[in-house]
């Protein structure tokens, strides 16, 4: 029988390295999903020909599972995306947490000898025991540390933390400690055997991979929610692989790999996108390094939706560039209708999208795909760069770091560096924004202050109706 | 002890981790939403693990842990795939729009 799971699993990671991969082009993403559910689903079938399972524990677990899953994701809306994604990587993180702990359980009750020939039994494999106790302390540490990282990001993207960073002074020593002290746990897991040294030893290390996640998060800030969501994406994929590795399972090994290295090169491109190392982005609190720079000369020049609504009619090419802000203000559908009546009187329409606009990697994507705006429409920061300086009016909706100029002329600026979209190449810009006053970031942004920039103030949605109206009338 | 089985796996996890950096490494911007979403589903296959805690003759205490691994892992999954295909249906090609400038 177990040659026959065996060969399930095989043709499991097949479709999932298949579903990867056609995830990564438009034409072929929705097909590539369907295909690595398929695989997931020959998964869960192989593993229930296992005989003993307790049936009905596996039946109603997985019918929960299934209810509230589908409940949860068929009910959210778009704009709750962000923390929606981060919630299900938190459960995922938890559930090998879990399996970890789970694992840990039957060897301490049945003891060294009986846990390991049970393994065998079931994968084929033989393992020394300081392997299996590595594995499962790992799990553990790894799993926490998703699941509480999670929660934090889940909260921080939903509202119901704050946006802010949490600093404190000593926060890495802080950190060092729980992690060095994490290592020695692992090490008393793995000396201590089945004894009592060991049951310390693992409880102390699942309450710091808990604690460790929370720490992790909570010092950075939301502009770098993309990083912290593609990272913590990835090590749910690496607490299954190392699940894989308790229970010595093919399936659990190459899937879980997979996310791990495609959430990490994620990781990597908001990083570029945001000219900063990981390390930066995790320990830096960027917060707390904006005194400097940021010495902006001018004044800020507000303008009424009139004004815009004459530019507007007279254009050529606008550009829209949104950010956060248009998340918040929920405008994507009426950014949508005003696109429309822009082309309905020729205008070239595009929208420029930085890669670390909004909270996370894609984030605008999916809220204008929402509105229906046409992906062709969508472009690329450097596509619209190169054509910036010939188009008429920028419209940027609730973006700031991103189109702020400082981080391409003024070395002082802490974005100094970072990529960002030329609004303020275009002939005329407008920027919707909330009122005035210094961003998220609490950085002043030098595109407010430029010479052929205009303010409008209010709700982004309301604004952006109202020159709606004006078209219409 | 056989260390060969063992190593087996664990060549497999190195294949995999080049794989799957082969895989993604250029992926349009535009989706890198249903990217991160999908493969979180992926990341659910550890309901493989909190299945195999469920056997009888196991610990109740380790059933139980198992038991609320499963529920957790599902709602990964489902939830990770239902919300990655609704996101996917948005991105089809709209034919509608004004005429292109």
């Amino acid at each position: 029988m177990s040659a026959w799971i065996n060969l399930l699993y095989i043709i499991s990671s097949i479709l999932f390295i298949f579903g990867i991969k056609k995830l990564g082009s438009a034409e072929t993403a929705r097909r590539g999903n369907a295909l690595s559910a398929v695989g997931m689903t020959l998964a869960i079938v192989a593993t229930l020909l296992y005989l003993g399972l307790e049936w009905w524990m596996v039946m109603l677990g997985m019918a929960l599972g299934s209810a509230i899953g589908y409940a949860a994701a068929t009910r959210v809306a778009m704009t709750g995306m962000p923390e929606m994604v981060a919630l299900f990587n938190g459960f995922g993180g938890l559930a090998s947490l879990l399996v970890g702990g789970a694992e840990w359980v039957k060897l301490r009750d049945g003891g060294w000898v009986h846990y390991l020939e049970g393994l065998k039994a079931q994968s084929g494999v033989a393992v020394p025991a300081w392997f299996a106790c590595v594995a499962i302390g790992l799990t553990i540490l790894v799993g926490g540390i998703t699941f509480t990282g999670s929660l934090v990001a889940y909260g921080k993207l939903s509202g119901k933390l704050g946006g802010k960073p949490v600093l404190f002074a000593g926060q890495q020593v802080v950190n060092g400690v729980m992690l060095a002290v994490a290592m020695a746990c692992l090490g008393g897991l793995v000396a201590g055997g089945d004894g009592p040294i060991a049951l310390g030893a693992g409880l102390i290390l699942i309450g710091l991979s808990l604690g460790i996640g929370v720490m992790m998060t909570i010092p950075i800030g939301g502009g770098d929610m993309p990083v912290v969501i593609s990272l913590l994406n990835s090590l749910s994929g690496v607490a299954a692989a190392l699940a894989g590795f308790i229970i010595l399972n093919n399936v659990l090994v190459v899937a879980g790999c997979l996310v791990g290295a495609s959430g990490i090169i994620l990781t990597v491109i908001m990083c570029k996108a945001m000219n900063r190392t990981l390390g930066n982005v995790l320990f830096g609190g960027f917060g707390a390094s904006t005194q400097g720079g940021g010495e902006v000369e001018g004044e800020m020049k507000p303008a009424t939706t009139e004004d815009a609504y004459y530019v507007l009619e007279a254009a050529q090419s606008v550009v829209f560039i949104p950010g956060y802000g248009m998340a918040v203000a929920q405008a994507q559908h009426a950014v949508k209708e005003l696109a429309a009546l822009l082309e309905d009187h020729g205008a070239e329409v595009r929208f420029a999208i930085h890669p670390v606009a909004g909270r996370m990697p894609g984030h605008m994507n999916v809220l204008l795909a929402e509105a229906d705006v046409p992906y062709e429409q969508l472009q690329e920061m450097d596509a619209v760069n190169a054509v910036m300086p010939t188009v008429d009016v920028a419209i940027v909706i609730g973006a700031n770091d991103v189109v702020n100029p400082a981080a391409l002329n003024d070395p002082a600026c802490p974005i100094f560096g970072m990529p960002i979209i030329h609004a303020h190449e275009a002939r005329t810009v407008y920027c919707l924004k909330r009122g005035k006053g210094a961003g998220f970031s609490g950085l002043e942004n030098a595109l407010f202050f430029k010479e052929n920039t205009r303010m409008l103030y209010g709700d982004a949605k309301q604004t952006i109706t109202d020159l709606v109206t004006q078209f219409k009338d | 002890m056989d260390y060969a089985p063992l190593l087996l796996l664990l060549f497999a996890f190195t294949l995999a981790i080049f794989l799957g950096f082969e895989l993604i490494s250029k992926v349009p911007s535009q989706l890198h939403t249903p990217l991160m979403s999908g493969s979180n589903a992926i990341s659910g296959i550890t309901i493989v693990g909190a299945l195999l805690a469920l056997s009888e003759w196991e610990p109740a205490l380790a059933k139980g842990v198992g038991f609320v691994a499963v529920v957790l892992a599902m709602i990964n999954v489902v939830g990770g795939y239902v919300v990655t295909d609704r996101m996917l249906g948005m991105f089809k090609k709209k034919e509608k729009g004004g005429p292109q400038g």
